[in-house]
C-alpha cells in the first residue's frame, strides 16, 4: 500500500475537514490516477524481475547492480554500501542464493536506506509555518502550490502563502496563480523587497485571520552563494522570532534529475536552516532520484514528498518501497 | 567549478609524479582514482567506462614509458582526452546571411531556459546585434512575464501574446515581426518539458520546422546526474539540436553529466552561464576548461575578460604614474572599478593558475560590501585628499568616516594601506623585486577583501 497523505501530516489537535461532497468525483479521479500510476510501476517490476540482475549470482551480478545504483545516482559511497551488505549476506547464508530472495532483499535494504529519519511533516502548530527553500529551477513555487491545493482543498485547511521569493523576475505572479486554484490568501511584496518582512507580514496575517498553516516560498539560490545563504538564515530567524518555535516543518526541493551535487545541496541547505525533509521533484521523466538515497544515507534527512507531473494531483507522500522499485526498474 | 575533481586528478598524479617510472599498476591505480572522481562528478558511467580505457591505453603506450617524465606525460594525456571529452575547439553561433539568425532553446523544466535566453540577447548585443526574444512558454505561470522582465534588462525587444495562442504560431509570428523590423537575431524561447512526454516534442518538432532556427541549443543543468544523457538523446532526436548549453555552473557542481553529452551525442557545449548575472555567460571553450580541471589554470580567459574592461590608454597613463610615483586614491578608485566590472572576484580567483590547488582559497568568498565601503570612503574625500592623501589629518578623517557611513578607524586603515602600497609600488618601479614578508603583510593589514571560509 503506498503511503497516505494522513500518514505523512501532523496536523495536531486540528481536525480535518472531511472532502466536500462534490469533491468526491474528483477524488474517484485521483484514486484511479493513482491506482494507474501503480499498476504501471508493478508491470515495470514484473517485467524488471523477468529481466533480473540476479539469474546468475556471480561476480557480474554484482557489477550489474552497481551500475544500476550508478546510473539512478545514488553515488559510489551508497551504491558500495549497500552491495556490500548486500553481498555479505548472501554469502553469510542470511538470504537464500536465489535470484528472487536476493532482488527482495535489495529492495528492503533500499527501503530501509530511504526511510533513514523518517517522520511526518509537522503542521500541528497554530499556525504551522512550511518554510520551502532549495536550488533555482528545482520546483519550489509549484510544490507550494500542490501542497497548498491538498491543505486547502482536499483538508478544508486555511492556507496562506508568502511570496518570499522577491527576487525572480514574475515568481510572485507564479504563486498568486497557484494561491488562486487553491483558494490560498497571498502575502507578497515589491520586487527586489525584504523576503523576511514579507514572512512577517505572512505570519501576522495568518494570526489575524486564524489561518492554519503559513507556507513561505523563497527565491531559489545555489547553495555555493554566501550572502544568499545568510539571507536565508535570516528568513528563517525573522520566522523564529515572530513564532517562537516556527518555522516547524523545512522542506528542500531536489530535482530527480539531479545528480551526485543533491548532496552538496542537502548539506549545505541544511546547516543554514535545519532542513526536515526532502521534496523529491520531477519524478515523471526517466531519472530516478537515487541521489536522495545518499541525502538519506549520508545526512538522514528523509524524503517526504515526491512531485510526479504538473497537474495538482501529481504530489503525492513518499513510499520508501515503491521508490526501491522503481530505482531498479529500466 | 570542477574544483574536487581537479583535486582528485591532481592528487592521483602527483603520485605518479613523485614515482618517475609507470608500472601497469600504477597506471592502474590511477584509472580507479580517476574513474571515481568522474562518477562522482556525474559523468555518465558508460563514458567513464570508455574514457578511462582510452586513457589506459595511451598511458601504457610506449610514448609514455619510453618519456623522461611519466607523470608529467600522463597530466598532459588527460588534458588532451578531457578536452576531446568535451568537443576539442569551441564552436560558436551559426549565423545567417541575411535576415535574423534564429537561436530556438529547448531544455527541461527548470533547467534555465528564460534566464540562458536573457543572456544571450545580452551577449550578442554587446556585440552590437540588435535582438529579439520571443516569448512562447504559454504553460509555466508567469514565464512570459518573466521573460518580459530579464529581456529588458537585457536591452532586447520581446515579441509576446500573451498565453492563449499556439506556441508555434507565436513562434511564427515573432520571425515575422523580426524580419519586417529588421533584427539580427530571434532567440525563441520555450516551454521546459519532459524528453518522455510525446506531445510536448511534438510541439517543439512543429516549433523548429516553422521557424527554421540556425542553431537549436539545448540548456543543460551543470547538476544534472546520469540521466542527461538519455534526456540528451530523445532531445537530439526530436529537435535535432546543435549544442548545448551549460547552466548554474556557478555552483560547486562538477558538470559531468554536462561533459557526457558531448561524449554521447557529439553536440558540443557553445555556452557556460556561471553567475546570477546577466553578463555571466561566456563561450564555453573545452581547451581551457581541460586545463581548469586540472588545475593548470585559465589565463586566456582572465586576460580576454580583461582585455574587454580596461582601456588601454587608461592603463598606460596608470603605467606611467606607477613609474612617477604618482599614484593617487583617485586612480586606486578606477582600477577597483575596472576590476570589479570583470565579475565578482571570487569567480576570478578560479582562473588563476595554481589557485585550484590553492586550498585556503577554496570556498572564500570575497566580500563586495567590503570594496562597496572602500569605494564609499574614497568618494567622501575632497578631489585634493584623493590627490594628496598626506594632507588626510584627524579632522578630515572624521568628516570623511561620517560622510561614507564608515568608521574613523576604516579611514585610517585605507589610508594606511594605500600607503604602503605606494611604497611597494616604488619598489617594484626601481626593479627590485617586492620582500614577499611585506606583501605578506599588506595583505594582512584591512581594508581588503574579506575572505571567509565555508
Amino acid at each position: 500500500m503506498p503511503t497516505a497523505w494522513e500518514e505523512i501530516l501532523d496536523l495536531g489537535t486540528r481536525r480535518a475537514a472531511a472532502p466536500p461532497p462534490q469533491a468526491e468525483e474528483e477524488r474517484r479521479g485521483v484514486f484511479r490516477r493513482l491506482r494507474e500510476s501503480l499498476s504501471k510501476s508493478r508491470r515495470a517490476l514484473a517485467e524488471e524481475i523477468s529481466a533480473s540482475l540476479f539469474d546468475r549470482i556471480d561476480e557480474q551480478a554484482w557489477e550489474r547492480l552497481e551500475e544500476a545504483l550508478i546510473l539512478a545516482d545514488a553515488g559510489v559511497p551508497t551504491t558500495a554500501a549497500v552491495v556490500e551488505r548486500l553481498e555479505h549476506e548472501v554469502e553469510a547464508g542470511m538470504v537464500s542464493a536465489d535470484g528472487e530472495a536476493v532482488h527482495e532483499r535489495l529492495i528492503e535494504i533500499l527501503a530501509e536506506v530511504a526511510s533513514t529519519g523518517r517522520g511526518p511533516i509537522d503542521l500541528s502548530g497554530e499556525p504551522a509555518v512550511l518554510l520551502m527553500v532549495g536550488v533555482n529551477g528545482t520546483g519550489k513555487t509549484t510544490t507550494i502550490g500542490k501542497i497548498a491545493w491538498h491543505l486547502s482543498k482536499e483538508l478544508g485547511l486555511s492556507v496562506v502563502l508568502a511570496a518570499a521569493d522577491t527576487y525572480r523576475a514574475a515568481a510572485a505572479e507564479q504563486l498568486a496563480e497557484w494561491a488562486e486554484r487553491a483558494d490560498a490568501d497571498l502575502i507578497r511584496s515589491v520586487p527586489g523587497g525584504d523576503p523576511g518582512a514579507v514572512a512577517f507580514d505572512a505570519i501576522e496575517a495568518a494570526r489575524a485571520r486564524g489561518a492554519d498553516v503559513v507556507i513561505v516560498d523563497t527565491a531559489g539560490r545555489l547553495h555555493t552563494q554566501g550572502n544568499l545563504m545568510d539571507e536565508l538564515a535570516k528568513v528563517r530567524r525573522v520566522i523564529g522570532k515572530q513564532l517562537p518555535g516556527a518555522p516547524h516543518e523545512t522542506l528542500i526541493s531536489i530535482d530527480a534529475t539531479t545528480g551526485q551535487n543533491g548532496l552538496r545541496q542537502a548539506k549545505v541547505f541544511s546547516d543554514a536552516v535545519e532542513v526536515d525533509g526532502v521534496v523529491l521533484t520531477k519524478l515523471d521523466g526517466t531519472a530516478k532520484g537515487g541521489i536522495v538515497l545518499a541525502i538519506a544515507n549520508e545526512l538522514g534527512i528523509p524524503v517526504k514528498l515526491i512531485g510526479t507531473g504538473e497537474s495538482l494531483e501529481d504530489l503525492r507522500p513518499f513510499d520508501p518501497a515503491d521508490f526501491a522499485r522503481a530505482l531498479l526498474s529500466e | 567549478m570542477f574544483d574536487q575533481l581537479s583535486d582528485r586528478l591532481q592528487e592521483t598524479l602527483s603520485e605518479v609524479r613523485s614515482r618517475g617510472k609507470l608500472s601497469e599498476a600504477d597506471v592502474d591505480a590511477a584509472m580507479r582514482e580517476i574513474r571515481l572522481a568522474l562518477l562522482e562528478a556525474d559523468v555518465n558511467f558508460k563514458v567513464v567506462k570508455s574514457f578511462t580505457a582510452t586513457l589506459k591505453e595511451r598511458c601504457l603506450g610506449s610514448e609514455v614509458l619510453g618519456s623522461l617524465d611519466p607523470g608529467q606525460h600522463v597530466v598532459k594525456i588527460v588534458n588532451e582526452e578531457l578536452t576531446a571529452l568535451m568537443g576539442g575547439v569551441s564552436r560558436d553561433l551559426t549565423f545567417a546571411q541575411s535576415g535574423p539568425t534564429v537561436i530556438l532553446m529547448a531544455g527541461l523544466q527548470g533547467s534555465g531556459k528564460t534566464t540562458a535566453c536573457a543572456k544571450l540577447a545580452r551577449h550578442l548585443g554587446a556585440s552590437g546585434k540588435d535582438v529579439a526574444l520571443a516569448a512562447c512558454d504559454v504553460y509555466r505561470p508567469a514565464a512570459v512575464d518573466q521573460l518580459v522582465t530579464v529581456g529588458e534588462q537585457a536591452g532586447a525587444h520581446v515579441y509576446e501574446q500573451g498565453t492563449d495562442r499556439d506556441p508555434v504560431e507565436i513562434a511564427s509570428w515573432a520571425l515575422d515581426r523580426a524580419r519586417e523590423e529588421g533584427r539580427d537575431a530571434l532567440i525563441v524561447d520555450t516551454a521546459g518539458r519532459l524528453h518522455v512526454d510525446e506531445e510536448m516534442m511534438a510541439e517543439l518538432v512543429r516549433i523548429r520546422k516553422r521557424t527554421k532556427p540556425h542553431d537549436v541549443l539545448l540548456v543543460v543543468d551543470a547538476m544534472t546526474g546520469q540521466d542527461a544523457v538519455g534526456v540528451a538523446e530523445s532531445f537530439a532526436e526530436a529537435a535535432e539540436f546543435d549544442g548545448v548549453v551549460m547552466t548554474k555552473l556557478d555552483g560547486d557542481a562538477r558538470g559531468g553529466a554536462a561533459l557526457s553529452i558531448k561524449a554521447v551525442t557529439g553536440k558540443p557545449i557553445l555556452f557556460a552561464s556561471t553567475g546570477e548575472k546577466l553578463e555571466a555567460f561566456d563561450r564555453f571553450h573545452p581547451d581551457r576548461m581541460a586545463s581548469r580541471i586540472l588545475g593548470m589554470g585559465d589565463v586566456l580567459s582572465l586576460i580576454e575578460k580583461a582585455e574587454q574592461q580596461v582601456d588601454e590608454r587608461q592603463a598606460l597613463d596608470l603605467e606611467e604614474k606607477l613609474r612617477r610615483d604618482q599614484l593617487t586614491l583617485e586612480d586606486f578608485l578606477q582600477q577597483m572599478r575596472q576590476v570589479r566590472k570583470m565579475g565578482p572576484l571570487s569567480g576570478l580567483i578560479g582562473m588563476l593558475p595554481g589557485m585550484g590547488a590553492a586550498k585556503q582559497l577554496k570556498g572564500a568568498e570575497v566580500d563586495e560590501g567590503e570594496l562597496d565601503r572602500i569605494e564609499a570612503i574614497i568618494l567622501s574625500m575632497t578631489p585634493g585628499e584623493r590627490a594628496n592623501p598626506g594632507m588626510i589629518n584627524g579632522s578630515r578623517r572624521k568628516r570623511i568616516a561620517s560622510g561614507s557611513g564608515a568608521k574613523v578607524q576604516h579611514v585610517n586603515q585605507l589610508v594606511k594601506q594605500f600607503d604602503q602600497m605606494r611604497k611597494l609600488m616604488r619598489q617594484m618601479a626601481s626593479g627590485k623585486m617586492p620582500d614577499p614578508q611585506q606583501l605578506a603583510q599588506m595583505a594582512a593589514g584591512t581594508p581588503r577583501p574579506k575572505m571567509r571560509r565555508r
